[in-house]
């Protein structure tokens, strides 16, 4: 978009046409950025540095879900289930063989995403919200599985111990030193989120999202485009599991639920889908908003004494009254909002 | 033998009732092309409504019955107006995604009202167990099979055979040329959200009267998509040939091979389904054209 890009600033290679950061001033932003990033643990409090934490994992489960459902325009409602299979996954290969966390992390990933693409399999043929059911599918079978027959391994619902990661022999227990792990890896995911849309396999997602039969005729093989992004998708949903794991230290099935993934996919419609940027601030939004309807609810419901159970009631009405507001009022999300924001700005005072 | 009789009796009965939650599903999804994700939670609030109408106000049963179905219609009105009436010409994809977070926001307003508390309804079906050559037939469920059933009939007589139901008909053919016939289209998308909330309502108080009303009840209520997605999402017929497939084997495989296998069964049918037959035993199948 032309319009968003400060005046004066002109392309006069390739080099500078494709790059996401093109001035000064964007590049003195992002290392500001990034330093203040990583100096948070120095003034922020324990409580503070956990919900940053719970940001940084809930980041990459919505980025993942971002390129499938953004990007690519099939829904899911079981990126928690995912989750579940990373987070199992790196505990038990952590456990019970002894793998590094560096080492489980990636093994993590890679069997999350064969488990998705297993899901994503009826994409063959259907698409739309009789996706959605699959994935809904998914979200009741892999807890199931993981309580029942996999229990011997996982500890059916009695939780499993999950040992804390340790890198080159410093062992990450505190809230701070995962800080170091969860955060850079969100970083990188966003990074590579990012650039996965702006590639040609990123334009075959949008061209399938837009009309899949047109993409098809276009030369592109939907049937594999499909699966790649339930594949990319389901990865990022096992990183998330893992880091979780290893975060929290014991894991339970009843830790990923269909609320959960419901909250992932609010996540993408309030940032606005189809927009890297997009996914962290409606992480960031919902995540933030969550924190702080379950730290004040006490004393609202004590404000409020008529309804008894407003406490534990709060956190699901504001949640869905926010996303209901934003499907009608605003679709297209924060991101959006972001955007006309800096487009009034660059040309102020004009009005277009 | 024996056994497996009881099996197939109980899945029957119980799968009257998703039959029920299906009918109100392809109701809605034949005339506004929307898939109601937050039945599970309208079926709640019709269970908590009716208890507490008979327990804490203690009116008299009938009054309550027909003051929870009536909830259950405000319900599916005030949905139709509020959420889906702002979303006509908007993609599919955020009708589809505002059922789910409507369910999430009714599951909010119940816990707040009614608590996390399990509730067991008043004994409001007369009748007792009916015992038939050793198989047990319980009275609710044999009560509530035989419910769908009238309701099926029902329905099927009032699409085939009522003015409205065929301006029903064919708003779910189509919205432009229904509206050209002088149909009025927003009309008949109220009128199948009321007809969803009064099923919702009905299907919930059945399902509350065997297992107690919590706030577990919405997840029962989910069993219901594997049934209309067997039977065809745009097929009444379908919807309760579905629902009692889906009750069948979930407690055949629940009795003979494992019980957690139970609370699953329902999802495997429903992804071999989407495999094989997307489009359902008894649906219609679309072809799609650029």
């Amino acid at each position: 978009m032309a319009i968003n890009r400060p005046c004066g600033t002109f392309d006069r290679s390739y080099d500078q046409d494709i790059a996401i950061i093109r001035t000064r001033l964007q590049w003195i932003l992002l290392v500001v950025g990034l330093v203040f990033l990583f100096s948070l643990p120095l003034f922020l409090g324990g409580k503070w540095l956990d919900l940053a934490n719970f940001i940084g994992i809930s980041l990459i489960a919505v980025h993942g879900l971002n390129i499938l459902t953004g990007y690519c325009g099939l829904i899911s409602i079981g990126q928690a289930a995912f989750m579940a299979v990373g987070a199992y996954t790196s505990a038990i290969l952590t456990t019970k063989l002894g793998l590094p966390f560096w080492a489980a992390l990636p093994c993590a990933a890679l069997t999350a995403g064969v488990v998705g693409l297993f899901f994503g399999l009826p994409s063959l043929r259907v698409k739309g919200f009789y996706l959605a059911m699959a994935t809904l599918a998914a979200q009741f079978i892999i807890p199931a599985l993981i309580a029942n027959p996999l229990e011997p391994i996982t500890g059916g619902i009695r939780s499993l111990r999950v040992p804390a990661p340790e890198i080159g022999g410093f062992i990450c227990r505190t809230s701070q030193s995962m800080f170091y792990i969860i955060i850079p890896m969100a970083v990188i995911m966003t990074f590579f989120a990012k650039n996965l849309a702006r590639t040609g396999v990123g334009r075959a997602f949008i061209a399938i999202r837009d009309n899949d039969l047109a993409a098809e005729v276009q030369g592109v093989n939907v049937f594999a485009y499909k699966l790649l992004a339930f594949f990319i998708c389901s990865a990022y949903a096992g990183v998330a599991g893992s880091l979780w794991a290893h975060w929290i230290r014991a894991i339970n099935p009843e830790h990923f639920t269909l609320m959960d993934s419901i909250w992932y996919m609010g996540m993408v419609i309030v940032g606005g889908m189809g927009s890297t940027a997009g996914a962290v601030f409606g992480t960031v939004f919902l995540r933030t908003l969550d924190y702080f309807t379950t730290a004040y609810s006490t004393s609202l419901a004590s404000v409020f004494p008529v309804v008894a159970n407003l406490q534990s009631a709060l956190a699901p009405l504001i949640y869905g009254l926010v996303i209901m507001v934003f499907i009608i009022f605003e679709p297209r999300g924060l991101a959006h909002r972001w955007q006309m924001f800096k487009a009034s700005y660059r040309l102020r005072p004009f009005p277009y | 033998m024996e056994e497996l009789f009881q099996y197939v009796a109980n899945g029957f009965m119980i799968g009257g009732i998703y039959a029920l939650i299906a009918l109100g599903i392809v109701l809605v999804y034949k005339s506004t092309s929307v898939f109601n994700f937050a039945i599970g939670q309208m079926m709640a609030f019709g269970a908590f409504l009716f208890w507490t109408l008979s327990v804490q106000v203690k009116l008299p049963l009938l009054i309550c019955l027909l003051l929870a179905l009536a909830g259950g219609v405000v319900i599916g009105l005030l949905i139709e107006r509020f959420t889906l009436r702002p979303l006509i010409g908007q993609p599919l994809l955020s009708a589809v995604l505002i059922t789910l977070a409507l369910s999430y926001f009714l599951n909010g307003l119940s816990v707040a009202i009614w608590g996390a508390n399990q509730y067991k309804l008043p004994e409001f079906l007369p009748g007792k167990p009916v015992s038939i050559g050793g198989v047990i037939f319980s009275h609710d469920l044999l009560w509530s099979f035989f419910l769908a059933m009238a309701l099926f009939i029902l329905l099927f007589f009032f699409y085939q055979r009522t003015r409205v139901g065929l301006s029903m008909r064919a708003t779910a053919e189509s919205h432009q040329i229904a509206q050209a016939r002088g149909i009025n289209v927003r009309a008949v998308f109220s009128m199948s959200w009321a007809l969803c909330g009064l099923l919702a309502a009905a299907s919930g108080m059945l399902l509350a009267y065997r297992f107690g009303v919590s706030q577990f009840l919405p997840l029962v209520g989910l069993k219901a998509f594997p049934a209309v997605l067997f039977g065809g999402l745009d097929s009444i017929a379908g919807a309760v040939v579905g629902g009692l497939t889906v009750g069948i084997l979930e407690n055949l495989a629940g009795g003979l091979v494992a019980s957690w296998l139970m609370e699953i069964t329902p999802y495997i049918i429903l992804l071999l389904i989407l495999i094989f037959r997307p489009h359902g035993l008894l649906g219609t199948k679309r072809i799609e054209r650029i």
